[in-house]
């Protein structure tokens, strides 16, 4: 046990070095997107086949969607704030990186989200928008993730700009348990948790299964978008760096 | 501690602090809103405290982006992070004399401000007492982004974007407070107690964050 986790600790730390993390980034990536194909595939198969629900009937299937991008919404963000830990704790170069490559994937679930919530509000509760828990704590960590992005592209300098953001991020994740149990502690529009619960899921076994399959589909794309983030973002900074070397053998000769 | 508390308000009362503008800018806000929804008393009663408490976050987070802006040019923050007492307990104490400089003038003058909106009494008392306990937590939350702002080469509007989203459990709470004092079956109680917890949270967060802040883009 204690080897195991001496020689997954010797891994993360071995990631530090960008060139050692960007090669197995590109060994990896291929294969994590092919199953990312295969999960979608399959999943949006599944969700196609799965029954109609006897009210809502075919709107049901917009479940599959929204379920899984609200889950990768909150998801993103609890990454972001295991990154922020490992920027202010630990100081790993690649935790910042991490950070700064999930905000905007994690906007983009968060608006996806949103959008598929408010078409399914449409029929079902017969509105585009209620401001009930649920959906202004989704809204509120819409509004985080943009400002966050904003608050990355403000800063010039990445190495300053990580701590503060750590810090941002870390205060931000108070809203991960309010957006979780904002069904149980006010009375909302937006249905309980259905899925995940102590007397086991309430969900009908037909419709259960396409959704989980939909989910690891959508958290292995995560993963596939937030290392292909990361190695972009990495490549940026060399970019800029190289631009400053050139710029001041320039200034010298 | 009592030394800094003095020398913050000093210099947010005397010439150049600026204090009071936090008052006019309520006062305009307020001044407006009867302007984009129509004179109608009845209607401006029942938005009355809701406007009234809007009106007092915007103004509390218009003054926070100076909290340390301010002492970083002159190098005092610098001293400050320097010295024996713990950066978290500076910040706290600072947070307390922008609070008492900016927030409680606020809360003086809100009802005052009441009376233009057409609020009742005892609606007038409530918004103030709601405010009493909410606006340190505003307070608080600001102070965290006034310290990521002191990193920035423009902050500004940004800080504002970064802390209104956690401020808005406190809005929920004092105004959901005074309906409860308003309206008879909404209870006053639970919202108010919860609005103490937030401010009691937060006086904790608030100055921590702020702190890891100021030190992580001080060097």
């Amino acid at each position: 046990m204690t080897t195991m986790i001496t020689s997954a600790a010797n891994f993360v730390s071995g990631l530090a070095n960008p060139t050692r993390f960007l090669n197995a980034v590109a060994r990896v990536l291929p294969w994590m997107a092919g199953i990312t194909g295969v999960l979608f595939a399959v999943g949006l198969v599944m969700s196609f086949q799965a029954p109609e629900d006897y009210q809502q009937g075919m709107t049901v299937r917009i479940m599959f969607i929204h379920v899984p991008s609200a889950y990768i919404a909150m998801f993103c963000y609890a990454v972001m704030a295991v990154s922020a830990i490992g920027t202010l704790v630990w100081r790993h170069p690649l935790a910042d990186v991490s950070a700064k490559a999930a905000a905007p994937i994690g906007a983009a679930f968060t608006f996806l989200a949103l959008l598929t919530g408010s078409l399914w509000g449409k029929p079902m509760w017969g509105t585009w928008w209620v401001w009930d828990a649920r959906l202004t704590s989704v809204f509120v960590l819409f509004l985080m993730y943009l400002g966050l992005i904003a608050f990355y592209r403000a800063m010039d300098d990445p190495a300053r700009a990580a701590r503060v953001a750590a810090v941002l991020i870390l205060v931000g994740s108070i809203n991960i348990p309010i957006i979780k149990f904002s069904v149980d502690w006010w009375n909302t529009l937006h249905q309980p948790a259905s899925v995940i619960r102590l007397d086991g899921s309430t969900i009908h076994p037909t419709m259960l299964y396409p959704l989980l399959v939909m989910v690891l589909a959508f958290t292995m794309l995560f993963f596939t978008l937030h290392l292909m983030a990361m190695r972009n973002e990495i490549w940026r900074r060399r970019v800029a760096s190289l631009r400053r070397q050139a710029a001041r053998s320039v200034q010298a000769s | 501690m009592p030394a800094l508390f003095l020398r913050d308000l000093r210099l947010a009362v005397r010439a150049g602090g600026g204090a009071l503008i936090g008052v006019l800018f309520f006062l305009a806000v307020v001044a407006v809103i009867p302007f984009g929804v129509g004179p109608d008393l009845n209607l401006l009663s029942r938005i009355g405290p809701a406007v009234l408490w809007i009106g007092a976050l915007l103004a509390a987070l218009l003054g926070l982006d100076r909290l340390f802006q301010l002492d970083r040019e002159d190098g005092s923050l610098d001293i400050m992070l320097m010295q024996e007492t713990p950066m978290f307990l500076t910040v706290l104490v600072k947070c307390l004399a922008h609070w008492t400089a900016a927030g409680l003038p606020l809360i003086i003058a809100s009802p005052v401000l009441g009376l233009f909106m057409n609020v009742s009494g005892p609606a007038m008392l409530a918004v103030a007492a709601t405010l009493l306990v909410g606006t340190p937590a505003i307070t608080f939350i600001g102070a965290v982004g006034a310290a990521v702002s002191v990193a920035l080469p423009r902050g500004g509007v940004l800080v504002s974007v970064l802390v209104l989203p956690l401020a808005i459990p406190v809005l929920i709470f004092g105004v959901s407070a005074v309906n409860g004092a308003i309206q008879d079956p909404a209870p006053f109680l639970p919202p108010f107690l919860i609005l103490c917890a937030l401010t009691l949270f937060f006086s904790v967060l608030g100055p921590l964050a702020a702190a890891a802040a100021l030190k992580a883009s001080s060097d």
